[in-house]
């Protein structure tokens, strides 16, 4: 038992054993719903599915940059609303905007909104739940008082925007991969390739881990922050354009809420609240775990759909705590291992100082300037 | 509090004594700012409409987002011991909720209204436990709550309207109680004066504003952070709930999505009465200014026509100017103080 404890612990990172249970969970979710419902797990259903996440999950990566730097970003849902109906809009008025400008207008509406953010944010030295909570309201007001009440239709928009949602990139046998999956896939791929590799992405973490060690350590932080902020504008705004691609139907109450999705997601995901740690790849497992649920509960008709959102937030709220209390003391126990290689039993030195993880924890910083 | 306000937009009397100039230093502060502020807006509002400036009026407006108002008194201890509960809103609908539920299940009312303030008390012990003995972050527990409370809420009243309380309940919430004041603003300035002699005139105070200044010093100094912490997310939680009876009285009718979205006018209510966000600073007396800021500058954009949700985005953008101004202010300081230790150690 000791050897195989220690060998898991040679090969494995807690990171990895957090990601590896959310994709365990999704599993036993799966083998829980096929048992459950009749005809549940089909070609169909991944293909339904993969079009489902898309939203949620592209908004999630912006919110795990934010995520990393301590800080929070509760615009994107507005943000992601307002791209949608702006775009949606030009696209109207002026059909002949071929697709890549569409893309790159819901990108750059979404940076402004984010740059406006990381100002107050990053150089005003305003608390990013405070600013943002902010610019929730007065990204979704602006909205409201543009649009005039007047929705976008399918009927508005130009034919291949009405058809993306149902256009395909490639199939493998009956299962097809959407264009939509695809965006978000490449935009999964492009950012977990900037967190690991670039020293942006480097930055990110060291700012979130120790903000003053970094401050000292001659990282420019007010910028690295206001970018971080920008980046999660403009992602949102591409979910923005592909939230008008899946629906086409636009009113001023597009992505509601969302902003509280994405946090799910990347909580869930094992995105830590408290900076320096987590991945896009697992902000991704995390909106597909929920959106899996969401999906399947609604299909569940044992409970009602209404309790969707009682069990996202406990599912937060577990995902944090578990995070805090069994996370915390992993990742104790991977670093005395690490220290003592050879001479003790890992487990034994751990099992020296229990309560230890969440004490390096305990200072819980609710803000950054 | 009430005290002050004769004789504040005009900084000429305050030269006749040392009485006056002791109030103009006084109005120096932020509570001076506020309350230019709000002499401002009322002018603006009187000349948008004559007839304004009432009492009549005043009590009005207060009656019309009371609910806020009271939860604002538990979110400003919360925020000066440098905690914040998101979550008040959804207690408050979910309280209402639970009322309503009980309600339509022919429970009698009097049991129903108090099972809604047991879940109140059972909401503000859920977040206490796990912010205030467990040791994680407000901000994500209570955001957690916010959803999952909320989720409940409407687990409840799926997408029902409940109405046709008993008449006394209505009557409590719409007709007036003691001359023009109806039982919320009664209640309401019965806590506001608890409030004040607790926070700016007990030990209890003080120790929100010591462990809102720094956890650590507060902790040495034998101040037992989280029975306070868990004190405050109870009072929270059962405040709330109070409110969202009061609400739905006021209302005559409970949804599923009763108060949702409030947190935005009562975290600015706290905020821009000068209570830090960082903890540790701020009174009463500039979150009474702030209320009556707020109340009266979404009626004066009421008069002047604007819509609900331009009022619900200039309420936002008082909120980030609120923490915004101050920043900036301090860092002007700073940087003042900075040239002038330079100059002085150059000469």
């Amino acid at each position: 038992m000791k050897t195989l404890l220690r060998n898991i612990i040679r090969r494995f990172r807690p990171e990895q054993i957090r990601l590896l249970f959310l994709v365990v969970l999704m599993a036993l979710i799966l083998v829980f719903f096929s048992i459950e419902i009749p005809g549940y797990f089909n070609a169909r259903f991944v293909i339904r599915q993969s079009t489902s996440v898309v939203v949620v999950a592209v908004l999630a990566i912006g919110q795990t940059l934010v995520f990393l730097t301590r800080n929070f970003d509760l615009s994107v849902g507005s943000i992601a609303g307002f791209t949608a109906y702006f775009v949606g809009q030009q696209l109207w008025w002026h059909p002949g905007i071929p697709p890549v400008a569409a893309v790159l207008l819901a990108i750059g509406v979404g940076v402004v909104a984010g740059s406006i953010n990381g100002v107050l944010i990053a150089y005003g030295r305003v608390p990013s739940i405070i600013t943002t909570i902010g610019t929730l309201a007065i990204y979704r007001s602006i909205l409201i008082e543009y649009s005039h009440a007047i929705p976008i239709t399918t009927n508005n928009l130009p034919q291949w925007l009405v058809d993306i949602s149902a256009a395909n990139v490639f199939s493998i046998g009956s299962i097809e991969i959407r264009t939509l999956f695809a965006i978000m896939i490449v935009a999964v791929v492009i950012f977990q390739f900037v967190l690991s590799a670039l020293p942006f992405g480097r930055r990110l973490y060291a700012i979130g881990s120790n903000p003053d060690a970094a401050r000292v350590a001659g990282f420019p932080a007010q910028r690295i922050v206001f970018l971080a902020f920008v980046l999660s504008g403009g992602i949102a705004g591409l979910a923005g354009f592909l939230f008008l691609g899946r629906f086409g139907n636009i009113t001023v109450l597009a992505a509601t809420g969302f902003e509280f999705q994405s946090i799910a997601a990347v909580v869930v995901g094992g995105v830590s609240n408290m900076g320096g740690s987590g991945t896009v790849i697992g902000a991704f497992l995390g909106a597909l775990l929920l959106d899996l649920l969401q999906n399947s509960l609604f299909r569940w008709a044992v409970i009602s759909q209404f309790w969707l959102d009682a069990i996202r937030g406990i599912l937060i709220l577990l995902a944090v705590a578990l995070d805090y209390v069994v996370f915390g003391r992993l990742t104790n126990l991977w670093a005395r291992a690490g220290l003592q290689t050879g001479s003790k039993e890992p487990d034994e030195a751990a099992g020296m100082s229990p309560g230890a993880g969440p004490q390096e924890h305990a200072e819980v910083r609710t803000h950054v300037g | 509090m009430s005290a002050d306000i004769p004789g504040t937009g005009d900084p000429k009397t305050a030269r006749s004594s040392s009485v006056l100039v002791a109030v103009w230093q006084r109005l120096r502060s932020w509570e001076g700012l506020l309350l230019a502020l709000l002499i401002v807006i009322i002018l603006i509002n009187r000349s948008l409409a004559p007839g304004y400036l009432t009492i009549g009026n005043q009590v009005n407006l207060f009656i019309l987002s009371i609910e806020k108002v009271i939860v604002a008194l538990t979110m400003t201890f919360l925020i000066i011991n440098g905690e914040i509960d998101l979550s008040a809103p959804s207690i408050m609908g979910l309280a209402a909720c639970v009322t309503a539920y009980l309600f339509r299940a022919h429970v009698p009312f009097g049991a129903a209204l108090l099972a809604a303030m047991l879940v109140g008390l059972a909401c503000g012990l859920f977040n206490g436990f796990w912010i205030a003995r467990v040791g994680l972050n407000s901000l994500v527990v209570t955001l957690a709550m916010q959803i999952c409370y909320r989720g409940l809420a409407r687990v409840l009243l799926e997408d029902k309207s409940i109405a046709q309380f008993p008449t006394w309940f209505n009557s409590l919430g719409q007709e007036n109680l003691l001359g023009p004041v109806p039982l919320a603003l009664l209640i309401f300035f019965v806590l506001f004066i608890l409030a004040l002699i607790i926070l700016q005139y007990s030990g209890l105070g003080r120790q929100v504003y010591v462990i809102g200044n720094s956890k650590d010093v507060a902790r040495y100094s034998g101040v037992r952070v989280p029975r306070v912490k868990f004190l405050l997310f109870v009072a929270s939680g059962v405040i709330s709930a109070l409110a969202g009876l009061l609400l739905a009285a006021r209302l005559g009718a409970v949804r599923g999505d009763i108060a949702l979205g409030y947190e935005l006018d009562i975290i600015t209510m706290s905020l821009l009465g000068g209570v830090s966000i960082f903890g540790g600073s701020g009174t009463l007396y500039g979150v009474f200014l702030s209320i009556l800021i707020i109340l009266n500058v979404r009626n004066g954009m009421s008069l002047a026509s604007f819509s609900g949700e331009v009022q619900t985005g200039v309420i936002g953008l008082l909120l980030i100017l609120s923490v915004l101004g101050p920043n900036l202010v301090n860092q002007a300081r700073t940087s003042l103080n900075r040239r002038r230790i330079a100059q002085a150690s150059r000469s």
